[in-house]
């Protein structure tokens, strides 16, 4: 089959594009696995149970990220008790309830938020909270760390919420519904999986933030005794180590790095298979 | 013209020239006009349903007829700007009165959706909806008999007997839809109002959905909206014609088939519209 | 707001269908009549060998009705015409059968001798041209007051055909040597009678198709 000029011009150009995105797309992929790598390899080196349980010691003589894991956790949890409900509530307002210009003022905040630098964030608390209390807190480490996770919520949980179909709502006030009973029985478990993913995104962002836990939580080199005492955080102890002047503290911050990563994706993983799409 | 009685030329009848008398009134309309808005969209709508038949709504688009069917079960509420003149009674009582229960209307007068709507849950959920939040059944076993007896009334008991546990959403088009009118059937209203509900349906599925309504005009009073004049002229005891807001001419079905009154019901009906 | 639709073109096509149907049916009672009359056995055989032209008409306008019908779903108005067309084709190619059997009987009553002013058989043979003609005109306008006027007329070939009944009775009576003459003739009153009755059924049929109105068996109460 003879192929006209302005044919093979055409197919030309698309095979060209095509390697184009291809390349780009390998070169986004490539440079995400390299660093998975070279974390992984770096970071098993002094990956070992003893690591993983034990409290930082001085230099030369091992230690360990336990109660770095053990704090992240448990801010993560508290900024997740304070922001999730919070974020939802929000996004569902917005969409289901909100009209006129208070909505309109409460998504323009939402929305300015943000886009706030997550250490404007932690001054803030320490403005407010830390200074108040007159010390580092995992309290307020917890609230600061929230604070940045709501807006993420409540704009995906109000887009994923405007995306459930109006006829679906329609069908059940047709049944004789109340509109809270719409929004909470058939709504929201619509919207579930797309809300998941949004707590999901926040919670990752969450996890890596560093620099709002430096004025708020400050960091410890013991297991936490109580909330309204400083905290570890797996960020805060990669960053100290990584600027720290001993190889053997860069080791452990690559290993902390790969924990923090492991434990990011479990909780990715972990999430996609409970709000799995089984209608 | 909007004439609030029916008015039939005589069957002629051999043996007995009569006239069919016609059955009460289920639903009546007064002076209804309906506001998006600045925007009028319903001017002054008088008419009458009666009691176990079915009424079709037909007119061009845009010519307020399922803007009309949703006055009568209030749905156009939750559209935000719109107003209600003049009354829709049902059985006497005004349903838009100020402290009217909207929600025992909508118990009263159930909806079918012109694309079908099924709640992404299982087939026994979907039906079981509108019996759960309205509380209508007391023990597990009840509600499965009235789940049952509405899926047997909706003809798609046979088809999803063996699956009821199943997504909703795994049904064809057609048994969606007859889904759809199974869980309205399932709080046993007394009023049905369909919206097009086998425009999206391909003709074996339409024709189930038509000898459905057949069935269910023994118990039920229907209204039915329609762009099929055909569908209308096969399934509906009265037919009602709609243009711009205005109901034109309201007649037994063969009446407005075969010498309608308004020469605008004529044009349309003959397509001898632009 | 009128749109031009293709129904439009085969309800025109239908009409001219059935009107040449009528036409075939008026020229053939006018044609017998004359051979009648005139004693003209050429032109009765003329009408005669026509026929099946006439039924081929008929058979035509059937078939343009069905497709009209199942293609086409006519509502109202167009219903009522479609509906009245397929019911008048028959009854226009019945006319033309009986002219038909006028012809034939005018063949046969050329052999046998005259009679002088033929009673008044042409005089109803006038009446029933001129009511089919009107009919077909009322048909063609959708008048329902012409048709209605027409079905008034029927009385008059009615009690003509009365008439000339008791007449020729009378004459078969008195004169048996020429009762087969008479007998034929009074065959021939029998058919433009019956002619008068299918005109009047052909204006029942407009003034339903005009008006909704089904008028039939309902003489007396027009």
């Amino acid at each position: 089959m003879k192929l006209s000029r302005s044919d093979r011009i055409r197919r030309a150009t698309s095979t060209v594009m095509t390697s184009l995105t291809a390349l780009c797309t390998v070169a986004a992929i490539g440079v995400l696995a390299i660093i998975l790598f070279y974390i992984a390899r770096s970071g098993v080196r002094s990956l070992n149970l003893h690591f993983l349980i034990e409290t930082p010691k001085p230099v030369g003589e091992g230690g360990g990220i336990g109660n770095a894991i053990v704090g992240s956790a448990l801010l993560l949890a508290l900024s997740c008790i304070i922001g999730i409900p919070v974020g939802i509530s929000t996004g569902v307002y917005l969409s289901e309830v909100g009209r006129g210009w208070f909505a309109s003022v409460v998504r323009f905040l939402v929305d300015t938020l943000t886009g706030i630098p997550s250490i404007v964030t932690g001054v803030f608390i320490y403005a407010v909270i830390v200074l108040r209390m007159k010390h580092f807190s995992a309290y307020a480490g917890g609230i600061a760390l929230a604070l940045i996770m709501i807006p993420i919520v409540a704009r995906t949980t109000e887009e994923m919420i405007k995306l459930v179909p109006h006829s679906l709502r329609e069908g059940a006030l047709a049944l004789g519904a109340p509109q809270w009973r719409v929004t909470l029985g058939v709504v929201l478990p619509a919207a579930a999986a797309g809300i998941a993913t949004g707590v999901m995104l926040a919670i990752a962002r969450v996890s890596g933030e560093t620099a709002p836990l430096l004025f708020t939580a400050f960091g410890s080199r013991f297991f936490p005794d109580g909330l309204d005492r400083p905290i570890a955080s797996l960020t805060v102890q990669i960053y100290n180590y990584a600027i720290s002047p001993y190889d053997e503290w860069h080791a452990q911050a690559w290993a902390a790095t790969l924990v923090l990563m492991t434990l990011i994706l479990g909780i990715n993983v972990t999430v996609r298979f409970f709000t799995r799409k089984k209608f | 013209m909007s004439t609030p009685t029916v008015k039939m030329t005589p069957k002629f009848d051999i043996r007995n020239n009569s006239v069919p008398k016609l059955r009460p009134a289920k639903i009546s309309v007064r002076h209804l006009n309906f506001f998006y808005g600045r925007n009028q969209a319903l001017h002054d709508i008088s008419m009458e349903l009666p009691e176990r038949m079915v009424t079709a709504f037909i007119g061009p688009s845009g010519c307020g007829k399922t803007t009309f069917l949703r006055t009568l079960n209030r749905m156009n509420d939750v559209i935000p700007g719109t107003r209600v003149e003049g009354e829709v009674l049902i059985d006497g009582e005004s349903t838009y009165a100020p402290g009217a229960d909207v929600v025992e209307l909508r118990r009263k007068v159930g909806m079918v959706f012109q694309k079908s709507n099924p709640f992404p849950k299982s087939i026994f959920d979907n039906v079981a909806y509108g019996l759960r939040i309205n509380r209508l059944t007391s023990t597990r076993a009840e509600l499965a008999e009235r789940v049952e007896e509405a899926l047997t009334n909706a003809a798609l008991w046979s088809e999803v007997k063996d699956r009821l546990n199943s997504s909703a959403l795994g049904l064809s088009g057609g048994q969606q839809q007859r889904l759809c009118i199974a869980r309205a059937l399932a709080i046993r209203p007394e009023v049905i109002l369909m919206d097009e509900p086998a425009s999206a349906l391909d003709p074996i599925a339409t024709s189930k959905i038509e000898e459905l309504i057949f069935d269910l005009k023994k118990q039920y009073t229907i209204a039915i909206v329609t762009h099929n004049m055909q569908q209308a002229a096969r399934v509906s005891d009265f037919t009602a014609f709609f243009l711009l807001g205005k109901l034109i001419e309201v007649n037994t079905t063969e009446t407005m088939f075969t010498a309608p009154e308004q020469k605008l019901t004529e044009d349309y009906i003959t397509g001898r519209f632009g | 707001m009128e749109v031009h639709r293709h129904l439009d073109e085969e309800l025109d096509t239908l009409r001219d269908t059935v009107l040449r149907l009528g036409g075939e049916a008026e020229t053939a009672l006018r044609r017998a009549m004359h051979a009648l009359v005139d004693r003209d056995v050429t032109v009765a055989r003329e009408v005669l060998e026509h026929d099946d032209a006439v039924d081929a008409l008929e058979v035509e306008v059937d078939r343009q009705c069905i497709d009209i019908f199942v293609l086409r779903q006519p509502a109202a108005r167009d219903l009522r015409f479609v509906m009245s067309v397929a019911k008048t084709a028959p009854l226009l190619e019945r006319i033309a059968d009986h002219a038909c059997n006028i012809a034939r009987s005018a063949i046969d009553l050329a052999q046998e001798p005259e009679l002088k002013n033929h009673i008044r058989i042409g005089e109803m043979g006038e009446i029933a041209s001129s009511m089919l003609a009107a009919a077909l005109d009322a048909f063609t306008k959708s008048d329902a007051n012409a048709a209605r006027e027409i079905i008034k007329r029927d009385a008059e070939i009615n009690d003509l055909y009365n008439d000339v009944f008791s007449e020729l009775i009378g004459m078969m009576v008195t004169a048996p040597a020429t009762a087969t003459r008479d007998a034929r003739l009074l065959l021939v009153a029998k058919h433009l009678e019956r002619i008068g009755d299918y005109v009047t059924d052909i204006s029942e049929l407009t003034v339903y198709m005009a008006e909704a109105a089904i008028i039939k068996h309902q003489r007396g109460s027009v």
